[in-house]
């Protein structure tokens, strides 16, 4: 019989998160001396005021271990709970191995179910999405959600339009089953992609850098986005009113102010990790959450709003009850 | 839609996006050089003028509008 059968049928919630940034801060400044650029430029296009960069020798499992340890220790289990590990990451460094039973190991997970999972800068709600439905179908009764990225490996330094946006880190989240008879604390994911728009961000080979059509991005985002939040909303039976934090993708400060006041969320219940992070791609939302967090910005117990996007394009939304 | 009407929706949405003042909002000005507004905010200036007038303004069109003229003619042309 399977170990976790008896949590089948129940709900599922987020019981903590973590975080972690390498130390090295990069500012403005410091790249207007290797490309043609300015702070005042950059504050302007992006909203980025410094951003974080790995060490050489620092690797995606590096990161994402970092994270787990965090969100683990937070949550109060001890690791060998946990029985399934879902990294979203698009900068592994090798395909083979994974990275997610690396970082398993690294924690003492004992022998977990452990997957890699590509929905660049989506690929936190997707892997949330699907620990989620793991522990709601029983499948797993205690999962480590990560996103894990070293986008700094993947960036020509030479070019100022992408080079100046992205950035290293990982985010993590620990998902269990809710109280008995409790509702579920992750709601229903709002989830799909625009594979007619794959080339507007690409890595186009082995030994390319991150390419991407700025300004078509930024109109798809500004304009396909906030429908698929307000259907998350409206999955989850709550109003955007309702919503005590709106955690997008910190991809562009102008991105997440152009969705949030298309959703008519007032600007103090919106993250903006990205004035101090950059653009770190599936590592961006829970790295934004663990951090408001530690803030205490975030109000456990009320529905926050979370909504990825990028590559692929690809895009998923959820409602989650706060830990 | 007269030149004139597009004039004052456009101003309308360039005050909301860039908060330009309506009344600097005249044909003869250049988005880039005269009301600092940046290649991102045209893109958020042009999806709301399609919401507006009902004129799609493609990317690839919208560098060629550098003044408020320029918009107005493309508007007009297009509805």
């Amino acid at each position: 019989m399977p170990a976790n059968e008896e949590s089948a049928g129940t709900g599922a919630r987020v019981l903590a998160f973590g975080g972690y940034q390498p130390d090295k801060v990069v500012t403005n400044d410091d790249l207007a001396k290797i490309v043609d650029t300015s702070d005042e430029w950059i504050r302007a296009r992006v909203g980025i005021e410094s951003r974080r960069v790995a060490r050489d020798d620092e690797t995606v499992a590096d990161m994402a271990e970092a994270a787990g340890a965090k969100a683990l220790a937070a949550s109060g289990l001890t690791p060998s709970s946990i029985d399934l590990v879902v990294v979203a990451t698009c900068t592994p460094e090798v395909q083979i191995p994974n990275v997610s039973a690396t970082v398993a190991y690294r924690l003492g997970i004992t022998a977990p179910g452990a997957y890699d999972l590509n929905a660049a800068c989506a690929g936190f709600c997707y892997a949330l999405a699907a620990a989620s439905d793991s522990v709601r179908a029983g499948s797993a009764r205690y999962a480590l959600v990560i996103g894990a990225e070293k986008l700094t490996s993947w960036i020509d330094w030479n070019d100022r339009s992408t080079c100046i946006i992205f950035a290293d880190g990982a985010g993590a989240a620990v998902v269990g089953p809710a109280g008995a008879g409790e509702p579920s604390g992750i709601g229903p994911v709002v989830w799909g992609s625009a594979g007619d728009m794959a080339g507007r961000i690409t890595i186009p080979s082995r030994t390319g850098s991150l390419r991407q059509d700025g300004q078509a991005v930024f109109r798809w985002a500004t304009t396909a986005l906030h429908p698929v939040a307000l259907e998350a909303c409206v999955r989850a039976g709550v109003t955007p009113a309702d919503i005590s934090a709106f955690v997008p993708h910190q991809a562009n400060l102008r991105i997440v102010e152009a969705i949030a006041r298309k959703l008519g969320i007032p600007r103090d219940r919106v993250a903006d990790d990205i004035t101090h992070a950059g653009n770190t791609s599936s590592a961006s939302i829970p790295l934004a959450l663990s951090r408001m967090a530690e803030q205490g910005r975030l109000q456990p117990g009320t529905p926050a709003l979370l909504l990825g996007f990028g590559a692929g394009l690809s895009y998923a939304a959820q409602v989650i009850t706060l830990p | 839609m007269t030149d004139q009407e597009i004039l004052a929706g456009l101003a309308e949405i360039i005050d909301e996006i860039a908060g330009v003042p309506a009344d600097e909002v005249t044909p003869d000005k250049s988005f880039v050089d005269d009301l600092d507004i940046d290649s991102l905010s045209m893109v958020e200036i042009a999806v709301a003028a399609q919401d507006k007038f009902g004129v799609e303004i493609p990317d690839e069109q919208l560098k060629d509008l550098k003044t408020v003229q320029d918009v107005i003619n493309f508007v007009s042309k297009n509805s």
